[in-house]
């Protein structure tokens, strides 16, 4: 049952990259990495269930406690990304990624 | 019946996710993915880890997918000219490509873990308990760091957010 999550997450996580990757819009690319992380998520909760499936459940629930963090860095790396989002709308009135471009050599 | 609503779950997990990144309009994209993070909080409670389900409901679905649908229509994003379907075939066949090949490696390594299925839930795995007992105990400075990363963007959103400074 393990290698099912874990194939799952990276079906998943494979789906986000890709996402990432091929879309221009730059909320849908946040959404993406949204999905990367969801992934990353399911893959630590069936390591954790698996460790406690062995026996050591102590040791298991740690992976609940780092998935914990990891959505509340998602949550405030949201916010603070759509607020960049907003400021850099406001000046240019594109979303496109490949018009803010300020930073490329 | 895990097994079946593994399959379930999983499947509509991963259809919503295509959906998410394939839909035009980012509305839509949006909405598929509060779908797939319900069906990904269903996996979660197969997997006996009830709190983080709860929080993921409340947070994710709740709080992080508002504030995108919100943003969304601040910008008022209605002109979906952006991804135009048959511009940039190639960068897109190069992304499926992409994807293809680290599927294949993930799944030739995962396929040589011959584990044993796993044993019984113990009890109070997963709950509430359980989670706050580590996070107020072991991982007391981690859990406060949270804190003051949240309290920091909050700053850094409203700052860069604002009109005039």
């Amino acid at each position: 049952m393990l290698n099912h999550y874990l194939g799952l997450g990276a079906i998943l996580f494979t789906v986000g990259v890709t996402g990432v990757l091929v879309r221009r819009n730059v909320i849908v690319i946040f959404m993406s990495i949204e999905l990367m992380l969801n992934a990353v998520n399911l893959t630590i909760l069936a390591f954790s269930r698996h460790l406690a499936g062995l026996g050591q459940v102590s040791e298991a629930m740690t992976g609940h406690g780092l998935v914990i963090l990891v959505m509340t860095v998602a949550a405030a790396e949201a916010a603070v990304g759509l607020a960049i989002v907003i400021a850099i709308y406001r000046r240019r009135e594109t979303v496109n990624i490949e018009e803010i471009n300020l930073l490329k050599w | 019946m895990e097994k079946y609503l593994f399959y379930i779950f999983g499947s509509l997990a991963v259809l919503t996710a295509l959906l998410v990144i394939t839909r035009k309009n980012p509305v839509s994209s949006a909405l598929f993915l509060v779908v797939c993070l319900f069906c990904l909080a269903a996996l979660y409670v197969l997997l006996g880890a009830h709190f983080v389900a709860a929080a993921q409901v409340l947070v994710y679905a709740g709080a992080i997918m508002v504030l995108f649908l919100f943003v969304i229509m601040l910008l008022d994003l209605r002109h979906n000219d952006i991804d135009v379907p048959g511009r940039n075939v190639a960068l897109k066949a190069a992304g499926v490509f992409l994807a293809g090949g680290v599927l294949f490696l993930v799944g030739r390594e995962a396929a040589m873990f011959e584990l044993s299925s796993a044993g019984e839930i113990p009890e109070g795995f997963g709950t509430v308990e359980a989670v706050a007992r580590l996070l107020f105990t072991d991982y007391l400075l981690p859990f406060e760091l949270a804190s003051v990363l949240l309290l920091a963007a909050i700053v850094v959103a409203v700052v860069i957010a604002k009109r005039e400074l």
